[in-house]
């Protein structure tokens, strides 16, 4: 046999095993759902939240559903084959859970009219791509109310990683909530211009504690912030899980998203046939945000004013961003018996009062 | 910005500056003697997560570091034999290294990124330790740190003091001319590469055992490059990739501070500052076209064997 012949045979062969998965696969009649993640699952972080609530949905629809994910992908058009591939291989229903796949979910959509897509973080909707996020600044403010009450400095440090409205709203309702406890907090921040770099998280912790900080906060996705604050004796609130086993001490309680509920709902839709392209924006009342277990250093009173809080924001008696809010000038943004738009809060672009330094432009 | 806050950037630096200081001199060696290993990046990560992985199953640091090490001069016996046996080109080699080294360390790290260890306790050197500014500064830190700064003093010794230190230097000048006095130039190289390669897996392991200690994939970040920048920056002297290596982690640590003060400057143009600083100021003090041509080893990144002429 000639080498042509032979590569010619071998695609055959190929084309023949993938044909006979396709069917076996399409044989088992179960909804197939794929899950892409920017990042490894790890054991803590944005990613790990996702795979929670695909467990979740697993646990709950796992006799009518198989699902797949796909970790560590970055965003560009390395998404776009990846997204591409899960809808060839069918997956009918498609979670993409990074800012960064908007673009690429919203092509891929257009080719496979007959799939859905739910995008996470995204400002985009089509007929067959819906977006959902979480309002976890209510769950900022409640972390906020005991950063506020466990300070004894009065100076709150913040790691965070780019100057964007998601990041800047997150800091102004933890400003809020300590305030509202604790009107002499300040809050500083230090930017360290990545999601993810354990190193530089350390080192701003670091800088923060010795510029005063007891109670250390950060809106990046590693763990490096509740160690550092564990090593130097003072106080540390995570973001993304529970981050406790590493700094049983320090670890104060942690703002975490939840969405093994919204998964569930959304699969469910596709399988009654009844899903429609939504921008879904979901807190404490959906149960989308929830707080970690609280550290027994924190006091009763404490953790039943953060629960009553809690309550409140659930039943929409209380807004995080409820007038009057100040910015740093002291000018009033949000007036007495008003509260913030959602659009208001998606471009929020300034610092409330008791924030330190400017937002780098 | 007070006193206290100044030696407070200064004790920072020394620790975030030291990881640059084990793969920088590391390389150092490596490159004098002729050898170009640009994969620092992949050593590093492969020491880090043997060392995190040894440290999480025995809760030594002498094993952690001594699998650090070991991994890391594996890796560069992997290069070493492409670039020196093989005679593979030494650019493409240290790239696929890194590329390989990335992929690697994350693949055996899988089962260990939910795991934390205690760290590395700081040892406080009696007395000396009490001397104010001083003490704070050069005598409480980790046992790591207080390698590194062994390791410096140890290197350049040996270069500039030692024989073999002469030898390995006259090799990376010219091979032929060692070869032709009768120097076995390819064993001189592997060691070198070797030992090289051991630095740079302490520097991961130290990165992975006390300055975070954890594992994330990637954690390294950039760490590697960093150091192959200082190196050649330094204009291949000792001294300097200590200066090179404790002025970056300062200006690493400053920028934070300066956040942290409120003081407005753009935190985009602070976190390029370390880098851009780092290299003006080493570029500065090295601008002697002689000093450069005599420090440079003049047969860097040429594949040599002894019976191709």
């Amino acid at each position: 046999m000639t080498s042509m012949k032979k590569h010619v045979l071998s695609v055959f062969i190929l084309l023949a095993c993938v044909a006979g998965f396709t069917l076996s696969a399409s044989a088992e009649d179960k909804l197939k759902v794929g899950f892409v993640y920017i990042s490894p699952v790890g054991d803590a972080g944005w990613t790990y939240q996702h795979d929670l609530g695909r467990l979740e949905l697993e646990k709950n629809l796992g006799d009518k559903i198989v699902t797949k994910y796909i970790e560590s992908v970055p965003e560009g058009p390395e998404a776009e084959r990846v997204i591409r591939d899960l809808a060839k291989s069918g997956h009918d229903l498609i979670f993409t859970t990074s800012f960064g796949y908007m673009n690429p979910t919203l092509k891929v959509a257009k080719m496979f009219p007959k799939k859905y897509f739910e995008h996470s973080t995204g400002y985009k909707t089509t007929k067959n791509v819906g977006t959902y996020m979480c309002r976890f600044y209510e769950g900022r403010y409640l972390t906020g109310i005991v950063a506020g009450k466990m300070t004894k400095s009065n100076t709150l440090g913040y790691v965070a990683a780019f100057p964007i409205p998601e990041v800047i709203r997150g800091i102004n309702a933890f400003t809020l909530g300590a305030k509202s406890v604790n009107p002499d907090i300040q809050v500083k921040v230090i930017w360290v211009n990545s999601w993810f770099d354990p190193g530089k998280e350390r080192e701003a912790s670091e800088a923060l504690i010795t510029q005063g900080a007891d109670v250390i906060t950060h809106h990046t996705d590693s763990t490096a912030p509740t160690l550092t604050a564990e090593e130097k004796g003072v106080y540390s609130i995570a973001y993304h899980s529970d981050m406790s086993k590493y700094g049983p001490k320090a670890h104060l309680t942690a703002a975490t998203h939840v969405y093994g509920d919204f998964y569930t709902k959304t699969t469910q839709a596709v399988l009654d046939n009844t899903w429609k392209s939504d921008a879904v924006w979901s807190g404490i009342k959906e149960g989308s945000i929830e707080l970690a277990p609280m550290n027994p250093v924190v006091p009763a009173d404490v953790v039943a004013l953060v629960e009553k809080t809690t309550k409140a924001i659930a039943d929409g008696s209380f807004h995080p961003f409820q007038g009057p809010v100040k910015d740093q000038s002291g000018k009033v943004v949000v007036e007495a018996g008003k509260s913030l738009t959602d659009k208001d809060l998606l471009g929020m672009s300034y610092y409330v009062e008791g924030v330190l330094g400017k937002i780098p432009k | 910005m007070d006193f206290d806050i100044f030696i407070h950037i200064l004790i920072a630096a020394i620790a975030a500056g030291t990881p640059f200081v084990y793969a920088a001199l590391g390389e150092l060696i490596t490159e004098k003697s002729g050898v170009l290993n640009l994969g620092v990046e992949g050593m590093m990560l492969v020491g880090a997560i043997s060392g995190f992985i040894a440290m999480a199953k025995t809760g030594s640091i002498l094993v952690a570091v001594l699998c650090g090490m070991t991994a890391g001069a594996l890796m560069a016996g992997i290069f070493a034999v492409l670039t020196l046996t093989l005679m593979a080109n030494q650019v493409a080699s240290g790239l696929a290294l890194t590329i390989f080294g990335v992929g690697m360390s994350a693949f055996l790290g899988l089962k260990y990124t939910s795991i934390a260890l205690p760290g590395v306790p700081e040892i406080h050197i009696p007395i000396l330790s009490n001397i104010p500014v001083v003490g704070q500064l050069f005598f409480s830190h980790d046992m790591l740190i207080y390698c590194s700064g062994a390791l410096f003093v140890a290197i350049s010794w040996f270069l500039y003091k030692s024989k073999s230190g002469l030898i390995l230097r006259g090799i990376g000048e010219a091979p032929k001319s060692a070869h032709a006095l009768g120097y076995n130039v390819i064993k001189i190289r592997y060691m070198a590469v070797l030992f090289g390669g051991a630095m740079a897996g302490l520097g991961g392991t130290y990165l992975s055992i006390a300055y975070t200690p954890m594992w994330v994939e990637g954690m390294v970040a950039g760490r590697g490059w960093v150091s192959l920048a200082l190196v050649v920056f330094a204009t291949w002297r000792p001294a300097r990739v200590m200066l090179g290596a404790y002025l970056f982690g300062a200006i690493t640590i400053a920028q934070f501070h300066i956040q942290g003060f409120g003081i407005d400057i753009p935190a985009q143009l602070l976190s390029m500052l370390p880098y851009v600083a780092t290299i003006v100021v080493l570029v500065f003090i090295s601008r002697d076209q002689n000093t450069i041509r005599l420090n440079s080893p003049a047969s860097l990144g040429i594949t040599y064997h002894p019976n191709v002429q």
